[in-house]
């Protein structure tokens, strides 16, 4: 398996703020892989410094084996980098933004009109070319927006939230897109605040702080959470939150709709003590059970440990 | 309008020229309860939260708030709620403590009944450490922290919260919603909007809106048993783009979503998850079979904003 992306060490700081800290980060060709952080975790900044519009304080990171600090001009021709603002001209056509794309990768006219109408078939945007892209709707202009991002063919694409402020129904669309997209051999690296969205990616990295928290598969993170989530139902179920609330075993607990979510190591042996807890609250009608952790889960088990 | 109820809607309406950005809309939040309005941008969310504030004056219908008519006594619903509006409403070269003595003095709080309640509040929401620090050097979850202790500085009977935990991290989201949660069991009423669907599962009624109209409403656990959402099954698979080939254009095929190497597909009946298995296994494509599965919220959003 070939490496898409090799980070090494990578920090970048704007004055005093380290935004990017010691990364080091392996994406293997033909990858999903998603970065999910907060803001300010150093997400868009890691992003630049990959398409090489950034140049690093220290480290080094090479995507398709350039690299990036001493070949910066070679890795903005090889990649496809889709910004999380600004990269549509609003007052330009669907097609016009394209073509603009294409003449900036200095794509040959007949290439350019096969790849063009061979994208815009794929992306269902054929009925719209001549729509300005500010009378498009959010969702396609993200597919606009990543169908310029993939205009000169890159092996690897970088997407800076590619689906922030996107409705779910968009969001669903523009990820099918993704899959089919990677499919076809294109390795994909995208950030998102979304760990819901990130459970989509192969892999997942969690960036907070400049730093990377930890890497895995969604179920590897899940596995190793070292804990379970009890589910506990009851009719006062705020009554029962505050009865377990400070409870040593409990390392968080939740309210999911009417029911209530503890993080606890072991589900088993914290079950028979929430009963006992919960009847000297004068509740008896909870129902407990196991259920999966989330993504998020995890992460707040492995931040809060 | 009752004692238990704190908002009643009524065809409520906001036009900006040509475009409809809240369509007649009509809800009720009872007191107490956490009431989360869930959409993408651009759905109606917050000018609907503006409009219920007595913010922004609506084009038609009523909105009344704890017992007054928004329209036509403003200042009596002011006084009583508290708004967390989007943006930042913070100084970033005023400290902590600064910013709560603002607010207090907006409230016409004064001497040591205005420094028992700020202390009290900076204690509430943990920023007691961070009192003499500037907002600017804040991290993202405690700028949202002392937003929202200045939204509850006077002790409103109600909040309106508008995207409170947009861009924090996950920790702080739950401390967050711990917070928000602790005030409505005191008897706070909420009104939150989001569009994080797996946030709206804190919420103890949701309704979503879409192009200005809601679409669906109910507890998390009702919306996910909607009649119109039909069976959700999911099928596992390493390769879940031709598992979705394979099954997107068949009848009773609703929708699909990818998850990594997992499906989640909509069937308009339980009785056909043997078709949909049987689909699968002609194309030849790996797949495990076909298991029923409670719909995530996010499903739930695109049953039913498309259209059948």
């Amino acid at each position: 398996m070939s490496v898409a992306l090799k980070i090494a060490d990578i920090t970048r700081r704007f004055g005093a703020t380290v935004a990017v800290d010691g990364v080091t980060l392996e994406v293997e060709s033909g990858e999903i892989f998603a970065l999910v952080g907060p803001d300010g975790a150093g997400k868009t900044t890691l992003m630049r410094l990959l398409c090489g519009a950034l140049a690093p304080d220290g480290g080094s990171a090479t995507v398709d084996g350039i690299d990036v600090v001493s070949d910066p001009e070679r890795v903005q021709g090889a990649v496809g980098y889709m910004p999380q603002r600004f990269s549509l001209y609003p007052d330009l056509s669907v097609m016009e933004n394209l073509r603009f794309y294409g003449n900036i990768f200095g794509i040959p006219q007949a290439d350019f009109e096969a790849r063009a109408s061979s994208l815009l078939a794929e992306f269902a945007l054929a009925d719209f070319a001549e729509r300005l892209a500010e009378a498009l709707s959010g969702g396609m202009k993200q597919k606009l927006a990543l169908a310029c991002t993939l205009i000169h063919r890159p092996s690897t694409i970088l997407l800076d939230e590619p689906t922030a402020g996107v409705d779910p129904v968009s969001r669903r669309e523009f990820w099918r897109l993704l899959y089919r997209i990677n499919r076809s051999g294109t390795t994909i690296f995208a950030s998102t605040p979304y760990m819901d969205e990130a459970e989509r990616a192969h892999r997942v990295a969690f960036m907070s702080g400049g730093k990377i928290a930890s890497v895995g598969t969604p179920s590897e993170l899940k596995t190793g959470l070292h804990g379970e989530i009890v589910e506990i139902r009851c009719a006062r179920y705020r009554d029962a939150r505050r009865a377990l609330h400070g409870v040593p075993t409990v390392r968080s607990v939740e309210m999911f709709g009417d029911a209530l979510h503890a993080l606890v190591s072991s589900a088993a042996e914290t079950i028979p003590d929430f009963r006992q807890r919960l009847h000297e609250a004068g509740i008896e009608d909870a129902v407990f059970r196991a259920v999966p952790p989330s993504l998020e889960d995890a992460f707040v088990a492995r931040l809060t440990a | 309008m009752n004692a238990t109820t704190s908002v009643h809607v009524e065809r409520l309406g906001k036009r900006f020229g040509d475009f409809v950005a809240v369509d007649a809309i009509s809800f009720d939040i009872r007191a107490g309860e956490i009431w989360g309005f869930l959409g993408p941008n651009g759905s109606g969310k917050s000018t609907t939260i503006r409009m219920v504030c007595g913010v922004l004056e609506p084009s038609s219908g009523t909105a009344d708030v704890l017992g007054f008519d928004v329209a036509r006594d403003p200042e009596a619903v002011k006084l009583r709620i508290g708004y967390m509006s989007q943006g930042s409403t913070l100084w970033a070269d005023l400290t902590v403590q600064e910013h709560l003595r603002f607010y207090a003095g907006l409230y016409g709080m004064q001497g040591s009944e205005r420094e028992e309640r700020i202390a009290a509040w900076m204690q509430r929401v943990g920023l007691g450490e961070r009192r003499a620090q500037l907002a600017g050097s804040l991290p993202g979850g405690y700028r949202k922290r002392l937003a929202l202790a200045c939204t509850l500085l006077h002790s409103p009977q109600m909040i309106f919260l508008d995207e409170p935990t947009a861009g924090v991290d996950p920790v702080s989201r739950r401390e967050f919603w711990d917070i928000i949660v602790g005030l409505a069991d005191e008897g706070t009423t909420v009104m939150v909007t989001t569009h994080y669907l797996d946030e709206a599962e804190h919420c103890n009624q949701l309704a979503m809106i879409y192009n200005g109209k809601i679409v669906a409403r109910g507890s998390p656990e009702e919306l996910k048993h909607l009649p119109q959402i039909g069976t959700t099954v999911e099928v596992l698979s390493n390769d879940t783009v031709g598992v979705l080939d394979a099954i997107e254009h068949l009848p009773f095929v609703r929708g699909a979503g990818l998850y990594g190497s997992s499906l989640h597909i909509s069937l308009s009946d339980a009785g056909e998850i043997e078709s949909l298995n049987a689909a699968i296994a002609a194309r030849g494509l790996s797949a495990g079979a076909a298991h029923s599965v409670l719909p995530s919220l996010e499903d739930v959003f695109s049953a039913v904003v498309q259209p059948q």
